[in-house]
C-alpha cells in the first residue's frame, strides 16, 4: 500500500518533470534561434581557435582537448543563459509554482531539457571539432563520449541552478558566467586531462581517477541543486 | 470554500497583511480595492499558498488544485499555440483541457496560432481559459484589467463575470476603482495590510463604491478624494 | 551603534598587533636559511590563506542555517563573512607574488595554493556581485544563500583538482608551514601571527555586519517598501 503510494508519487513526479521539459524543447523547435545560434556560435569559435594558434609552432592535436571543452563551455553558457528568460517572459514561472507539482520536478524538467539542448549544440559541435582540426575521434568515440556526457552533467546542472536565480537580476547576461565559471573549471580540467590522454591513444582506465572525480562532482552537485532550487523560486 | 482568518505578513519592517480576515463561498465575488503596495498581491499569494503567512490561517477547500489564477501577465509561452499552452497547463494538473473551452472563450479560431501572435485582448481570453483548465473552484484576480483599454476592460470583465466566476468563489484585487465593479458581489477596501471597509456591495452602483473607496482610504476627511 | 564600536576597537587592536608581528618576524625571528628574507612574508601569507578559506565554510554554514531558520543576522553574517574573506584572499594574491618573484623568479605561477586563492576571490566577487545585482531583500537572502552553500561545496573540490594538477607540474618549493622542520620562534611567530589575523577577521565581520544592520534600518526608514 504505502510502496504503491510511494512509487505512484515518483511516477506523477517524472510525468510533471516530464512534460516541463517537453514544453522547453518544444518552445526551442518553435523559434530555433537559441539553437541555430548556438550552433553557429560553436562554430564560430572553433574558427577563432584554428586563427588564434600558430600552425607552424603548435600541432592541432595538443591543442585538441582544449579547444573542444572551451568550445562547449561558451556554447553551453549561451543555452543556460536561455532557460529562465522563457519563463519569465509572461510570468509563467508564477503560474508553474502555482501548479500542483513539486519544485523539485520543474527543476528537473529544466534540467533534462537543459541537458537535451547543449548534447545537441555538443553533437553537432563534435563532428565539426573532429573535422576541423583533422583529429581522428573515430577509434575512441564511445568513452569520448562517456566523459563527454559526465562533465555535461555536472555543469549543466549548478548552470541551470543559477540561471534559476540571475534570470531575475539585472545583468543576468554577465552574471551568469561570473557566477559559473568558477564552478565549470574543476569539471573541465578533469575532462581535457581525460580527452587528452583518449586522443594520445591510452585506455580509458588510465583517467578512472578523473572520470572519478567527475562522477562525485555530479553526483554532489545535482543532489544540492535539486535540495537548493525551491529556495531560488519559492518567497 | 475559501477562507481567510486572521492573516498576518511581513517583510522585513513593511507590514503586508494585518489581520485579515474573511470567507468566499460559491458564486460570491469579493473585490479587493487597494492602493499600491497595500498588501493586495500578497493577499492573493497566500490564499494560493505561494507565501506562508507568518500568522493566521488561509484555507481554499481543495489546496492548489483548486485554484485558478488570471494576473496581468498571462503565463503563456508565447512561441506555442492556444492549444499546446492548455494541454500544457492541463498536463500539470493530470487532466485535459476540457473540450468546450475553446468555444465558450470564443477562441476556435485562434486556437492553432501561435500566442504571440494575438492581440493583447485575446491573450487575456486564452489567460481565463488557462485559469479554466482544471475547472477550479476558486479564481483569484490579480489586476486582471492591466494593459486593456476602457473597451477590452469591459468586454473582460463580462465574460469573466459569465465564463469563470460563475459557480466559484472568486477574489478579485485591484488599484482601481472603476474596473470589475460590475462583477463583485461583496466589497473591500485595503490599506497598508488591513481592510478597513468589508461589506456586500449590496445594490451600489459603480460610482457609490468610488465615491465611497477613496474616502476611506484618505483617512475619512471626506474632503480628500476631489469629486469626479 | 555599540556593535560597530566594538568591532572598530577589535579590528584597531588587531591592526596593532599586526605591527607588533611584523616587529616580531623581522627582529626577533632568524632569517630561514634557504629563502632568506623573502620567507618572512609568510608570516603574513599563511594565515591570510587560512582566513580566505575559513571565511568561505562559514559563509556556508550561516547559508545552510539562513534557509532553514530564515534569520535575517545569519544573512548578515553571512555577507560580512564573505566580505572579510576578500580581504584576505587579496592579501594572499598580493603576498604571493611579492614572495614568487625572489624565489621561483617569477610573478605568477599556477601553485596549487595560489590558485585555490584566486578561486575563492572569484567565489567572493562573485557572490558580492549577486548580492548588489538582487533589489529584493528577501529573494537577495535567499540567492546569496544558495550560491554561498554551493560555493563552500566546490572548495574541496578545487583543493582535489589543483593538488593532482600540481603533481603533474611539480613546483620547485613545497609549502609546509606547519612541518616539523620549522624552529621554535618561527612557528611560535607564525601562530602569533594566526591569532592577529583571527582577532582581524572577527573585527571586521563585526563591523560589516554592524554597517549591514544600519544600512537596513535606513532602507526600512527611508522606504515605503514594496509588497
Amino acid at each position: 500500500m504505502e510502496g504503491g503510494g510511494a512509487v505512484g508519487a515518483v511516477a506523477e513526479f517524472v510525468r510533471h518533470a516530464w512534460s516541463v521539459a517537453r514544453k522547453d524543447l518544444l518552445v526551442e523547435f518553435r523559434s530555433r534561434t537559441a539553437i541555430l545560434s548556438a550552433v553557429v556560435f560553436t562554430v564560430l569559435v572553433l574558427m577563432v581557435f584554428n586563427f588564434g594558434r600558430d600552425p607552424t609552432a603548435v600541432a592541432a592535436v595538443d591543442l585538441a582537448p582544449s579547444i573542444l571543452w572551451v568550445t562547449f563551455t561558451f556554447a553551453a553558457m549561451l543555452a543556460l543563459n536561455r532557460a529562465f528568460q522563457l519563463e519569465l517572459e509572461n510570468q509563467a514561472l508564477e503560474g508553474l509554482l502555482l501548479a500542483p507539482i513539486s519544485r523539485g520536478s520543474i527543476y528537473l524538467g529544466k534540467l533534462l531539457a537543459n541537458l537535451v539542448f547543449v548534447g545537441a549544440v555538443e553533437a553537432i559541435g563534435l563532428p565539426l571539432f573532429a573535422l576541423f582540426f583533422n583529429v581522428r575521434i573515430l577509434p575512441v568515440i564511445l568513452p569520448l563520449v562517456a566523459v563527454i556526457a559526465l562533465a555535461t552533467v555536472g555543469f549543466v546542472a549548478v548552470g541551470t541552478l543559477f540561471s534559476a536565480m540571475t534570470a531575475r537580476t539585472r545583468f543576468a547576461e554577465l552574471l551568469l558566467p561570473v557566477l559559473l565559471l568558477p564552478f565549470m573549471i574543476p569539471p573541465l580540467i578533469w575532462a581535457v586531462l581525460t580527452t587528452a590522454s583518449l586522443l594520445a591513444g591510452r585506455p580509458l582506465s588510465e583517467a578512472g581517477g578523473w572520470l572519478r572525480l567527475l562522477a562525485a562532482f555530479d553526483i554532489l552537485f545535482v543532489v544540492l541543486a535539486f535540495v537548493l532550487f525551491p529556495a531560488t523560486v519559492s518567497e | 470554500m475559501l477562507l481567510a482568518d486572521g492573516l498576518q505578513h511581513s517583510f522585513g519592517p513593511v507590514r503586508a497583511l494585518d489581520n485579515v480576515s474573511f470567507t468566499v463561498q460559491p458564486g460570491q465575488t469579493l473585490a479587493v480595492f487597494g492602493p499600491n503596495a497595500a498588501g493586495k498581491t500578497t493577499l492573493l499569494k497566500v490564499l494560493a499558498g505561494l507565501i506562508e503567512p507568518q500568522r493566521g490561517r488561509a484555507h481554499v477547500e481543495g489546496g492548489r488544485r483548486a485554484v485558478g489564477w488570471i494576473g496581468h501577465q498571462p503565463q503563456l509561452y508565447g512561441q506555442l499555440t492556444v492549444r499546446e499552452n492548455l494541454a500544457f497547463w492541463a498536463s500539470l494538473y493530470d487532466v485535459q483541457p476540457p473540450g468546450d473551452l475553446l468555444s465558450r472563450l470564443g477562441l476556435e479560431d485562434y486556437a492553432d496560432r501561435p500566442v504571440r501572435a494575438l492581440s493583447r485582448g485575446l491573450v487575456q481570453r486564452v489567460a481565463i481559459a488557462r485559469a479554466l483548465v482544471h475547472d477550479p473552484r476558486v479564481l483569484l484576480l490579480d489586476e486582471p484589467f492591466t494593459g486593456l483599454d476602457r473597451m477590452a476592460a469591459e468586454a473582460f470583465s463580462r465574460l469573466l463575470a459569465q465564463q469563470a466566476a460563475q459557480g466559484r468563489a472568486t477574489v478579485l484585487v485591484t488599484h482601481n476603482v472603476e474596473e470589475g465593479t460590475e462583477l463583485a458581489t461583496d466589497v473591500a477596501f485595503m490599506r497598508a495590510g488591513r481592510f478597513v471597509h468589508l461589506a456586500p456591495r449590496g445594490g451600489r452602483a459603480a460610482a457609490e463604491i468610488a465615491e465611497a473607496y477613496r474616502r476611506a482610504i484618505s483617512g475619512g476627511g471626506g474632503g480628500g478624494g476631489g469629486g469626479g | 551603534m555599540r556593535l560597530l564600536g566594538a568591532g572598530r576597537w577589535i579590528t584597531a587592536v588587531g591592526l596593532l598587533l599586526l605591527a607588533g608581528v611584523y616587529v616580531r618576524a623581522l627582529a626577533f625571528t632568524p632569517i630561514e636559511r634557504a629563502q632568506g628574507l623573502a620567507q618572512k612574508i609568510f608570516y603574513l601569507h599563511v594565515p591570510a590563506a587560512i582566513w580566505a578559506e575559513a571565511a568561505m565554510v562559514l559563509v556556508g554554514l550561516a547559508s545552510i542555517f539562513y534557509l532553514f531558520l530564515k534569520d535575517p543576522r545569519l544573512d548578515r553574517f553571512a555577507e560580512a563573512s564573505a566580505e572579510a574573506g576578500t580581504v584576505f584572499a587579496a592579501i594572499v594574491l598580493t603576498t604571493g607574488p611579492i614572495w614568487g618573484k625572489p624565489i621561483w623568479g617569477t610573478w605568477w605561477s599556477w601553485d596549487a595554493r595560489l590558485t585555490l586563492t584566486l578561486f575563492l576571490f572569484l567565489l567572493y566577487v562573485g557572490y558580492l556581485l549577486l548580492r548588489s545585482a538582487v533589489a529584493d531583500p528577501g529573494a537577495r537572502a535567499r540567492y546569496a544563500a544558495v550560491l554561498g552553500i554551493c560555493g563552500m561545496c566546490l572548495v574541496p573540490f578545487i583543493h582535489f583538482s589543483v593538488y593532482m594538477f600540481r603533481t603533474l607540474h611539480p613546483m620547485p618549493i613545497v609549502l609546509k608551514p606547519s612541518s616539523p622542520s620549522l624552529p621554535g620562534s618561527m612557528l611560535a611567530t607564525w601562530l602569533f601571527s594566526l591569532g592577529v589575523f583571527t582577532l582581524l577577521y572577527v573585527g571586521f565581520v563585526i563591523q560589516r555586519y554592524a554597517l549591514s544592520y544600519l544600512r537596513e534600518q535606513l532602507e526600512a526608514a527611508g522606504e515605503v517598501g514594496h509588497v
